[in-house]
């Protein structure tokens, strides 16, 4: 596979002549923090960071994207014809996702794209995506992808790893698409020996680096309904204000809402990312509410990422330990912590 | 492979209101593309989301019978944005309805068996389809006696009064329709709750499966009636209700524990259950 070395001096650039091949995303500073944004030519992409404050799931999964459109003219025949949307799918190449982000677009995947049912934008537009990894050679403290199947230079899910070797970038290849952006950037050195064993050392040294876990390994042998009458979870819920937070900033929830917009006379379907966090979620027409408590919400949340997702799919918990949910919560509520409680629960 | 989103355009042929309190229609579709009758294939027990471009989408039961052909027909109870404008709208409309979705009444395990049928209000939707699509002479010898329990509060608030009365005068199928109370003196038929009226006239579970239907509570009444004549969990069937968006098991909201009451459901017996979190 390619492996090829850039520098650092002119990396941005490199990226930007690349644009006739692939609409690229790259992390962007923008105050305290990173985010994704398309690299325009006035962009100042910005390599520095731990991680990104939202993950990379709205360049796959817009937070509101058009579906279906029609016209209400009353004149017309078709009045009322839903038709669908014209969508983009432009080759993009998500330039710096990091390895637990890469690996969220996989736990999603297994919900929009089975046998039963397939989603046709999130498959068109997850098929147009590649992603070039940049692996975690400084991981956070709230970082547990190691225990959740992933790494923080693991490759299973990337089309490219970069290693950041402080005045350049290493670039390997991982897969077909990989190694066909890689050729696509100009200039850049075939990787030697000497710079393949500094990469490695550093993934190794990283691996270390980890020692935040979230406990899941007995919970596949718990009944669901003892976890779901466990003791607890009033009390971990006490704190939740149900901002949605963690939902909004998790690149695993993939919830969904659809509603109808109306201006003038054209009409416009769309679905927008949604939070089992809102009470709204599950309220019913007749006034009934299945999760009308904040403890039932919140409940919901850790069961179905921890236990309904893990039994559903066979392949694992729904969160790829990206910490984001523990960074950000207004009241420091810990998928660890609670975790930890499901997997030590007493079966009655 | 077509977009599980998108709605088979159809027009409204025939609205009829079917409650004294005016707030239950039943609405007939034609699809606008005879084609589409035929991705649109069912089967008794499922249901389809009713959607108008500006409003939204509704998931309702499908009250027709595969056997009835040439169009689709759907009961709706009037309550938010969608159903309101609904009750509003007139013969000819056009609009959308998208499915069939999720499973339906166990139509297989019920072969060679008494079926007992319980409904309550306006959840008689599916189960008016089943008992159509049973008594349809080609189905009819698959099952042995049909016997159907049917309240409301009042008469008048029974649907599909007509075929109640035909029903009635049948031979292979035992009615026994039901109101909390009624001022009518000419009220020929039983006086009382669901749950006591299946105590009075259900008397064996032997080789019988029952298909229950109806607001929670009836159905929390029912449910030790059934048990205690002996109908084991694997054979009390329910069909749940849940708001729903996507009706696929996509958008994630109408989740019990793993299962999804559109997609996996929303017919569950109560055994399966028993297994899941109480969570409807």
């Amino acid at each position: 596979m390619t492996y090829k070395v850039f520098g650092k001096k002119d990396w941005a650039e490199t990226l930007k002549a690349v644009r006739a091949s692939y609409r690229v995303f790259v992390p962007v500073r923008e105050g305290d923090f990173h985010n994704f944004r398309p690299l325009e030519d006035e962009t100042i992409p910005n390599f520095d960071f731990f991680n990104t404050r939202l993950s990379p799931k709205s360049i796959v999964y817009p937070q509101s994207e058009r579906m279906f459109e029609c016209l209400t003219d009353p004149e017309s025949p078709e009045k009322g014809v839903l038709k669908e949307s014209a969508k983009d799918y432009t080759l993009q190449a998500i330039v710096g996702v990091r390895p637990c982000d890469a690996q969220a677009f996989q736990i999603v995947k297994r919900n929009f794209d089975n046998p039963e049912y397939s989603d046709p934008w999130w498959v068109r537009r997850f098929e147009s995506t590649i992603l070039i990894g940049l692996g975690c050679n400084a991981p956070c403290p709230t970082c547990f992808c190691s225990s959740v199947g992933g790494g923080p230079f693991d490759e299973g899910r990337l089309d490219v790893l970069l290693y950041d070797l402080g005045d350049k970038y290493a670039a390997r290849g991982l897969t077909e698409r990989g190694g066909e952006f890689i050729s696509k950037l100009q200039g850049g050195n075939p990787a030697d020996g000497k710079v393949m064993k500094e990469a490695s050392a550093l993934a190794a040294a990283a691996n270390e680096k980890i020692t935040s876990r979230l406990p899941s390994d007995k919970l596949g042998q718990k009944s669901v309904t003892a976890l779901f009458n466990a003791p607890f979870w009033e009390e971990a819920a006490f704190s939740c204000i149900n901002c949605g937070t963690c939902t909004f900033l998790c690149p695993t929830c993939w919830c969904f809402d659809i509603q109808d917009e109306v201006c003038g006379k054209q009409v416009d379907r769309i679905r927008n990312w949604d939070t089992c966090m809102s009470s709204l979620f599950t309220l019913e027409g007749s006034g009934h509410n299945p999760r009308e408590k904040k403890f039932q919400r919140v409940r919901q949340r850790f069961m179905h990422k921890l236990k309904y997702y893990p039994d559903k799919f066979k392949n694992g918990v729904q969160c790829s330990g990206c910490g984001r949910c523990v960074r950000y919560c207004p009241v420091n509520i810990d998928i660890r912590q609670v975790a930890g409680l499901m997997n030590e629960c007493e079966e009655k | 492979m077509r977009n599980p989103y998108l709605p088979y355009p159809v027009r409204i042929d025939e609205i009829i209101t079917e409650t004294e309190d005016k707030n239950l229609k039943t609405f007939k579709f034609v699809f606008m593309n005879p084609e589409d009758e035929k991705g649109f294939s069912y089967t008794p027990g499922q249901f389809a989301e009713l959607s108008i471009a500006g409003k939204g989408e509704i998931p309702i039961g499908i009250a027709s019978s595969p056997t009835e052909k040439g169009f689709v027909k759907f009961t709706v109870n009037k309550v938010g944005a969608v159903t309101g404008h609904l009750h509003y709208m007139s013969a000819g409309d056009t609009m959308g309805i998208r499915g069939p979705l999720g499973n339906w009444y166990p139509w297989e395990e019920m072969e060679g068996k008494n079926v007992v049928i319980i409904g309550g209000g306006f959840a008689f939707t599916t189960l008016r389809s089943s008992i159509i699509y049973m008594l349809h002479p080609d189905n009819r010898p698959r099952f042995r006696d049909i016997t159907v329990v049917y309240g409301a509060r009042t008469p008048g608030m029974l649907l599909y009064k007509d075929e109640l009365a035909a029903w009635e005068k049948r031979d292979d199928i035992k009615m026994h329709i039901t109101v909390d109370g009624t001022s009518d003196p000419e009220w020929k038929y039983n006086i009382g709750f669901v749950p006591a009226v299946t105590e009075k006239k259900i008397t064996s579970a032997e080789n019988a499966i029952a298909i229950v239907c109806g607001p929670p509570v009836m159905i929390r009444f029912t449910q030790p009636v059934l048990e205690k004549l002996g109908f084991p969990p694997e054979r009390i069937i329910l069909s749940l209700e849940m708001r729903m968006k996507c009706g696929i098991g996509k958008c994630g909201r109408c989740n019990i524990g793993e299962k999804y009451v559109c997609k996996d459901g929303p017919v569950f017996s109560l055994a399966q259950l028993k297994q899941l979190p109480p969570e409807y």
